[in-house]
């Protein structure tokens, strides 16, 4: 039985080296606007921003559910605090089943080693065997049709094969909870249409799925219960369709326009 | 901070961990995947549409168990208070060593990465520690007056351990910031990292081996008494772990603990008898001991050169790993879930 409790989750980040940090710079040029009711000093009085304030849900095996909300809305934190990754500060998160994300393009592969090579590395990672590596192998090159690329190093690629490379990869390893960020929407189209079949095929078996996208189109089709976040808070729980509405501000009819990427909505 | 209870005995179970509900699914597929993983437990894509394009056997056959919610890796995840600060810092441990091998093989690729294109590859550290003992040897043995016959293996041996120390201290204060883009990729223990940039250093150490053994060949120094190199060599090992993890926690944090380390492993140099022998000191030698770097490379650097060691030697290199170890994994404990948000 796979499932996906969170409960009250509170995630805080500190910024501990001022300007010289890159994370600051990051945060506070995307929460600018929200300055004041994100960042706040922790007891220590060290400023800490808060990603994540009390956010509370459950999954069932079949939930699909989407993320969306403005940039820094804590959507991205959100998916890594449910991959174990950002552990949480208060409250809990508890997963059943496996975990399988594809949080960033390059899947923390090492960009010097050749295609082949990290492909073996994750399998590796993954507690494969030789086989089951050798057929993930197959498998990856027969879908990033990389050809004699697969043997030189990452950094040779152009971005169209990085994301091919890293997409089949990631897609590779079957869990039972899919956890993926909005990057793998960024190929050009005809990667996406491989893409998306490839992806259905995976979203299709994976128990739960959790996706954060601007995309209203990929939401509407994919997820079956959306959650809106804002600032750190879960705005909005319900339908797809009824969220999607009121987040995008206007009924859903409008198929053709949703198909461009959306923006974030102007903060209420 | 990480309760994993479940997730443990997860992992021992063994295969179980992904079975799926809905029984069209042949996830399980007969073969056993490792559950090793942090990550979770994978299974690879094998509908039997999938299968039958690559010509393999339907899975007709394979085993369709009911769902075994003892047999799933559990990830429960709230923050830590008390004794669990501890536990899970153990665990950490645990299956960062599960991973060893992939600890090796990242070290190995890290090792060969650095050196691609020359042409001696990483046998320019071996060269470039030759040229330096040939050169510094003849001219400290003049400079101290001492027998080149006795100097030169002393020092050369006393250089490539220096060199294995001050490397491993460099680089340990990247440990977790130069993975964090692994780190931030999945769930993955912290001690793998660490077991990485170890083994990195312990393999850069082996390309200096031969140079020692050449000179030890040359004039003809045989090891003593031999017998207290394996615990020596093995408090090196354990040293080695801890030390790289201390900095990595530390060099997380601070992103001053790099200059600093370099500027202390340059006067630990000078102070610490590496270039001199201790014996040239003819009195107060005991405070020699108060240098944690002493007593360490003196249990490794007596039993070949033949040195008398003080005995308060081996209890002074214990004493100070003791307190290397267990400050580290108090803090290491302490600050474990914190290292994501600091890289």
């Amino acid at each position: 039985m796979t499932d996906i409790a969170v409960e009250n989750l509170q995630i805080t980040f500190p910024l501990y080296h001022g300007n010289a940090r890159s994370l600051r710079k990051s945060l506070s040029k995307t929460l600018g606007r929200t300055l004041n009711t994100r960042f706040m000093h922790d007891n220590r009085d060290r400023v800490v921003v808060q990603a994540l304030k009390g956010v509370s849900f459950t999954l069932q095996p079949g939930d699909r559910l989407g993320l969306v909300g403005g940039n820094g809305a804590g959507k991205t934190t959100l998916l890594r605090a449910l991959a174990g990754i950002y552990e949480p500060v208060g409250g809990s998160v508890t997963v059943r089943g496996s975990i399988g994300t594809l949080l960033d393009p390059e899947l923390g592969m090492n960009m010097d080693l050749t295609g082949r090579e990290n492909i073996r590395l994750r399998g590796m990672f993954s507690g494969l065997n030789k086989e089951q590596t050798a057929q993930i192998e197959e498998d990856v090159e027969s879908f990033a049709s990389l050809g004699a690329f697969m043997d030189l190093p990452v950094n040779t690629y152009s971005s169209g094969m990085m994301v091919r490379l890293s997409f089949g990869l990631a897609t590779a390893i079957m869990p039972d909870v899919l956890l993926m960020d909005e990057w793998f929407m960024a190929g050009d189209a005809s990667f996406r249409n491989r893409a998306r079949a490839r992806l259905e095929n995976l979203v299709s078996r994976a128990d739960i799925l959790v996706l954060s996208s601007h995309m209203a189109d990929v939401m509407a089709d994919w997820c079956n219960r959306l959650i809106w976040l804002d600032q750190g808070q879960v705005r909005m729980d319900g339908p797809t369709e009824q969220v999607l509405e009121a987040y995008l501000g206007r009924p859903l009819e409008h198929k053709a326009d949703a198909e461009k990427p959306e923006e974030a909505p102007p903060a209420p | 901070m990480a309760r994993c209870f479940g997730a443990e005995q997860a992992y021992a179970a063994g295969h179980n961990g992904s079975i799926k509900s809905m029984p069209t699914l042949h996830k399980q597929a007969g073969f056993s995947i490792a559950l090793n993983t942090m990550n979770s437990t994978p299974t690879l894509p094998d509908t039997q549409e999938e299968r039958a394009a690559k010509k393999q056997p339907p899975l007709s056959a394979a085993p369709q168990h009911a769902p075994q919610p003892e047999g799933q890796p559990v990830l429960h995840l709230v923050p830590e208070r008390g004794f669990s600060y501890f536990v899970h810092a153990a665990q950490d441990f645990a299956r960062g060593f599960r991973h060893a091998r992939l600890g090796l093989t990242l070290a190995w690729l890290d090792i060969r990465l650095r050196y691609r294109g020359s042409i001696l590859g990483p046998f320019w550290l071996t060269a470039t520690t030759a040229i330096m003992v040939a050169a510094m040897g003849v001219l400290y043995a003049y400079l101290l007056n001492t027998d080149v016959h006795t100097y030169l293996p002393f020092l050369t041996l006393s250089l490539v351990l220096w060199g294995f120390v001050g490397g491993t201290m460099q680089e340990g204060c990247g440990t977790f910031t130069g993975a964090a883009r692994l780190i931030h990729a999945a769930r993955m223990p912290y001690s793998l990292h660490v077991l990485r940039v170890a083994v990195r250093n312990i393999l850069v150490f082996a390309h200096n081996v031969p140079v020692v053994a050449g000179v030890f060949l040359w004039f003809h120094v045989t090891p003593k008494w031999t017998w207290t190199l394996l615990p020596a060599t093995g408090l090196w090992l354990v040293d080695c772990f801890f030390a790289v993890l201390l900095l990595g926690i530390l060099g997380a944090r601070f992103r001053d603990v790099p200059p600093i380390i370099a500027s202390l492993t340059q006067v630990m140099f000078f102070v610490t008898p590496i270039l001199w022998s201790p014996q040239l000191m003819t009195t107060g030698q005991a405070w020699l001991l108060l240098d944690p770097f002493f007593p360490l490379i003196e249990i490794l650097r007596a039993p070949f050169t033949g040195d008398v060691m003080q005995t308060a030697v081996w209890p002074a290199a214990l004493g100070w790993s003791a307190v290397l170890i267990i400050a580290t994994f108090c803090l290491f404990a302490r600050m474990r879930t914190r290292l994501a948000y600091w890289v």
